[in-house]
C-alpha cells in the first residue's frame, strides 16, 4: 500500500463518479427544465419516456457520489455537507418531486392532476440544477472550517459567484437535455430541441466564459496554478494546461457548426465533452483540494485500510455497472416513440 | 426562539428514516415475490401468474420510486445532520454504505429499467433475469444497510485513536454479532409485510365480490407463505432478542421494563408506563417469576436493571417498551391470523368467510405498523448512543444551526406528506382496481408479433390498462 496514493486514487474515482453524475442526470434534469417549453402533451410524455428508464440508474451516480465521499473522505464529507446544508435540502426535495413525478404524471385520472405533476417535474428538475450550481460555486469558493469542522455561517453558499454557478449549471443542463432530445425524437420535437441547444449554447459559452475569467480572482492560488500572472504570464505552468480551454473552445465551435449542420448525434456527444472539460479545468485549479481551500485530499482521507477495502470493490464493481448501465441504454435506444417503449 | 440542533436533527432523521423504510420493506417482499410470478408464469404458461405480476408490477413501480426519492435523502443526511458521527465513525460505516451502492443500488436502478420497460425489448429469459436481479439487488441492499446499522448496535472489530473508529477486521465489522438476527428478522419482516399487503388486496377483492382465479391465488399464495413464515418470526425475533440481552442489556433492560436487577426468577413485565423520572413502572401488571426464563431461557438467569446504569446512560424507556409490545402484540395476531387463514384457504372456505375478509384488509397495512415499532424499539432502545456504548448521539450532531434543522425538518414534512399521501392514493386506486383479467399475454417464446399489451408512458401504466 505504501507505493499507492490511495487518496489521489480515490479523488479520481470520485471526481469520476461525480462527473458520471452530472453528464447523466444533466440530460435528465435539463429536459425537466425545458419541459413547459414543450408544444404539446405527446411530447412531453415523450420527452420524460426518452429517460424513464434510465433516470433511477442516472441518479444512483449521486448516490455514489455522496456515500464515495463519505467512505473515502469522512472529514472533507463532515466539513463540507455542514457548509451547504440549505442548498442540499432543496436539491434534495427537488430530486424527490422530480422523481417521483416520472410515476405520478401517468397516474393522474384528471387534466390538473398531469399539470400539478409536470409542474413537479420542472420545477424538481430546475430547482434541485440550481441547487447543485449553488454547492458548486460554494465548493469553488471555499468554506471556513476550524481544525476539521465547518465553522460559517447559515448563508455563506448564497454569494455572487455560487448564483452565477448555479444559473451557468441550469444551462449547461438545458444544453445536455436538448441534445440528448436531439437524438431520441423525431419531426417537430427534435426541431424544437435543436432549437433550445443553439440557445442554450449561447448560454452555456458565456457561462463558462464568465465563470473561467471568475475563478482566478477568488484564489491567489489558482492563478498561480495556471500561471495567470499580472503582468507577466508564466507559460511553464500556463503551457500544458492550455489544451484543456483550447479544446473546450474547440468544441464549441464543433457543436455549434454541428447544431447549425441539422446533426442528430455528435450534438449530444460534443456537449458531453465541453461539460467534460468546464469540469477538468475546475478539477485544474482545486485539486488538492478535497474542501477547498482547507483540507487537502490527504487531510481528510479515511483510513488506509477503508479506503483500500472499498477500493477493491469499485475494482470489481465499477467496470461491471458501466457494462450493464451501457447495456440497458442499448436495449432503449432509438428513437422514443408516441406510446413508451414500442414501436 | 432558539431551536435545539441535536433534538431536531434526531426528529428529522426519525421522520425520513421512518417514511423511507415504509417502502423498501414492501420493495424487498414485492420483488421477491414478482420474481416467484414471473418464474411459474413462464414454467407452467398459466395466465394468472401473468395477471397478478402486472398488477403487481405498476404498485412495485411506485413502491419503488417513493423509496428512491426518500433514500437518497439519507446518504446526504449523515454529512449534513450527522458530521460528527460521519468525520468519527466514517472509516467503517463508509464503506458499508459504499459497498451497498456499488453492489446492490446501480443494481436495482438499471435492471429495473428493463423490469418496468423492458418488457417487449427483451426476450422472456432476460426480463425474467432483470426481475430477479431487482429482488436479489434489494436483498443484497438489505446486506449491508443492516450490517452498518447492527455495527452501531454492537460495534466489532475496531480501535478508537483519538475518538476516531479504525477498521482491524473487516469481517468481523460486517459480520458483528448481532447482525445475522437482524437480517433474518428484518428480511422475514419484508416479507410479511408484503405478504399481508398482498393477502389484504386479495380479500379486498373478494369481498368486493371477485372471484377469479388471479384473486383467489393471491389470497392464497400469500396465506399459505405467511403460515409459515409468521411462526418462524416468533423464534428469530426471540432469537434476536436474546442477542441483544447478551450485547445490549440496558436496551433489554428498557424493552423488559426491568429497573431493578435480578440474579434469577425476574418477573415477566406485561404492561406498565415506564417512568424515566420516578425509576419505576406505574400501573404495572407483571407476571412473576418468569421473566428470566423467557429472556435467557432459564429460570436462573440473570437480568440487569435500568438502575445500574447512570440515568444519562438510559434510552427513552417507555418508547422502548411500547414500541416493543405493539411489534409483538401485532406479530401474535398475525400468526393467527396467517394459521386461520391458510386453513380456510386450503379447504376452500376462505371465499365464504366475509368476517375473515374483512379482518385481513384490515391487516393489510399491520406489517408496516409492526415494522416502524421494530424500528423504534432497535433505534429508541440503543440512545443515548450512536455507536453502542463508544459515542454518543449528542456527540454526533453537526454544527449546524437550530434553525437551519427547524426549517429542513418542516419542509421534509410537508414534502413527505403530499408525496406520500399522493403515493399511497396512487398504489390504492391501483389496488382498488384489482388485477386484470383477460387480457391477452403475451405469445412467450416468440416476441416479434407480441401484442402491444404494454400500454403507452409509463411502467404503472404499462400493463393494459391504457390500451
Amino acid at each position: 500500500m505504501e507505493t499507492l496514493d490511495l487518496p489521489v486514487i480515490w479523488a479520481v474515482i470520485l471526481a469520476l463518479a461525480v462527473l458520471m453524475y452530472v453528464v447523466l442526470d444533466g440530460f435528465d434534469l435539463g429536459l425537466g427544465i425545458l419541459f413547459p417549453l414543450a408544444p404539446d402533451d405527446a411530447d412531453r410524455s415523450r420527452m420524460m419516456n426518452s429517460v424513464a428508464p434510465v433516470w433511477d440508474g442516472n441518479e444512483t451516480w449521486l448516490v455514489l457520489g455522496g456515500g464515495g465521499l463519505f467512505a473515502a473522505f469522512p472529514t472533507a464529507y463532515a466539513a463540507f455537507f455542514p457548509a451547504v446544508y440549505m442548498p442540499i435540502g432543496f436539491m434534495l426535495t427537488a430530486l424527490i418531486f422530480r422523481g417521483v413525478a416520472f410515476e405520478f404524471r401517468f397516474k393522474a385520472h384528471s387534466p390538473a392532476g398531469r399539470r400539478l405533476w409536470d409542474t413537479a417535474f420542472f420545477l424538481g428538475s430546475l430547482v434541485a440544477a440550481i441547487a447543485q450550481g449553488l454547492i458548486l460555486g460554494t465548493f469553488v469558493e471555499g468554506v471556513a472550517v476550524t481544525g476539521t469542522a465547518f465553522s460559517g455561517g447559515m448563508f455563506d453558499w448564497l454569494t455572487p459567484f455560487s448564483v452565477l454557478t448555479g444559473l451557468s449549471v441550469v444551462a449547461g443542463y438545458t444544453l445536455l437535455g436538448s441534445t440528448w432530445l436531439i437524438v431520441k425524437t423525431d419531426k417537430a420535437l427534435q426541431f424544437q430541441a435543436q432549437k433550445w441547444a443553439r440557445r442554450s449554447l449561447g448560454v452555456v459559452i458565456v457561462a463558462m466564459v464568465a465563470v473561467s475569467a471568475w475563478t482566478p480572482f477568488l484564489q491567489p492560488r489558482i492563478a498561480e496554478r495556471w500561471g495567470l500572472g499580472w503582468p507577466s504570464l508564466d507559460f511553464s505552468r500556463l503551457l500544458p494546461l492550455a489544451p484543456v480551454p483550447v479544446l473546450a473552445a474547440l468544441a464549441a465551435y464543433a457543436l455549434h457548426k454541428a447544431l447549425r449542420n441539422g446533426n442528430t448525434h455528435s450534438p449530444f456527444i460534443l456537449s458531453v465533452a465541453l461539460f467534460a472539460l468546464g469540469y477538468l479545468g475546475l478539477a485544474i485549479s482545486i485539486f488538492p483540494y478535497i474542501v477547498p481551500y482547507e483540507l487537502t485530499v490527504w487531510d481528510a482521507a479515511a483510513a488506509p485500510s477503508s479506503q483500500a477495502v472499498l477500493l477493491i470493490g469499485v475494482l470489481v464493481m465499477l467496470p461491471l455497472i458501466l457494462t450493464y448501465t451501457a447495456y440497458v441504454y442499448w436495449i432503449f435506444r432509438g428513437k422514443v416513440g408516441d406510446g413508451g417503449y414500442h414501436e | 426562539m432558539d431551536f435545539d440542533a441535536l433534538l431536531l436533527s434526531r426528529l428529522q432523521f426519525a421522520f425520513t428514516i421512518a417514511f423511507h423504510i415504509i417502502f423498501p420493506s414492501f420493495t424487498i417482499g414485492l420483488a421477491s415475490y414478482l420474481a416467484v410470478l414471473e418464474g411459474l408464469w413462464l414454467k407452467t404458461g398459466d395466465d394468472a401468474y401473468y395477471a397478478l405480476y402486472r398488477f403487481w408490477l405498476k404498485i412495485f413501480a411506485v413502491s419503488f420510486g417513493l423509496g428512491v426519492v426518500s433514500g437518497v435523502v439519507m446518504s446526504y443526511q449523515f454529512g449534513t445532520n450527522w458530521s460528527r458521527f460521519s468525520e468519527l465513525a466514517g472509516n467503517i460505516v463508509g464503506p458499508l454504505l459504499g459497498y451497498e451502492v456499488l453492489t446492490a443500488f446501480f443494481l436495482e436502478a438499471s435492471f429495473l429499467g428493463i423490469m418496468l420497460f423492458g418488457l417487449n425489448r427483451v426476450g422472456p429469459g432476460l426480463h425474467f433475469l432483470s426481475t430477479c436481479i431487482v429482488a436479489g439487488g434489494t436483498l443484497i441492499s438489505a446486506f449491508w444497510i443492516l450490517a452498518a446499522n447492527s455495527w452501531m448496535q454492537a460495534p466489532a472489530g475496531y480501535e478508537i485513536r483519538d475518538g476516531i473508529f479504525y477498521p482491524t477486521d473487516w469481517l468481523a465489522i460486517v459480520f458483528s454479532p448481532t447482525f445475522p438476527y437482524r437480517l433474518v428478522h428484518m428480511v422475514l419482516a419484508a416479507y410479511i409485510t408484503t405478504a399481508f399487503a398482498v393477502v389484504g388486496v386479495g380479500a379486498w377483492q373478494l369481498l368486493k365480490g371477485r372471484r377469479d382465479r388471479p384473486v383467489r391465488l393471491m389470497a392464497a399464495m400469500g396465506l399459505g407463505l405467511l403460515a409459515i413464515l409468521t411462526p418462524l418470526q416468533l423464534v428469530a425475533g426471540h432469537e434476536h432478542g436474546v442477542s441483544v440481552y447478551r450485547e445490549q442489556p440496558s436496551k433489554l433492560a428498557a424493552i423488559e421494563g426491568h429497573w431493578e436487577s435480578y440474579e434469577g426468577r425476574a418477573p415477566l413485565i406485561l404492561f406498565g408506563w415506564p417512568s424515566q423520572t420516578e425509576e419505576r413502572n406505574l400501573h404495572e401488571v407483571a407476571i412473576p417469576e418468569i421473566g428470566s426464563l423467557v429472556v435467557t431461557g432459564s429460570l436462573d438467569g440473570a437480568i440487569r436493571g435500568l438502575k445500574s446504569w447512570p440515568a444519562e446512560d438510559r434510552p427513552p424507556v417507555a418508547i422502548t417498551f411500547w414500541a416493543f409490545r405493539i411489534m409483538v402484540g401485532i406479530g401474535l395476531v398475525m400468526i393467527a391470523v396467517s394459521l386461520l387463514g391458510a386453513w380456510y384457504a386450503y379447504s376452500g372456505r376462505l371465499e365464504k368467510q366475509a368476517w375473515f375478509q374483512r379482518i385481513l384488509v384490515l391487516m393489510l397495512p399491520s406489517g408496516f405498523v409492526a415494522v416502524l415499532s421494530g424500528w423504534v424499539t432497535a433505534e429508541v432502545g440503543r440512545q443515548p448512543w450512536t455507536v453502542f456504548g463508544q459515542l454518543r448521539t449528542a456527540d454526533s450532531v453537526s454544527p449546524v444551526p437550530g434553525a437551519s434543522v427547524a426549517v429542513s425538518l418542516l419542509v421534509f414534512m410537508i414534502v413527505y406528506a403530499i408525496v406520500f399521501t399522493a403515493g399511497v392514493l396512487f398504489m390504492g386506486r391501483l389496488a382498488a382496481k384489482g388485477p386484470e383479467t383477460g387480457a391477452a399475454p403475451p405469445k412467450r417464446p416468440d416476441r416479434e408479433d407480441v401484442p402491444a399489451y404494454l400500454a403507452p408512458n409509463s411502467a404503472a401504466t404499462a400493463t393494459g390498462e391504457g390500451d
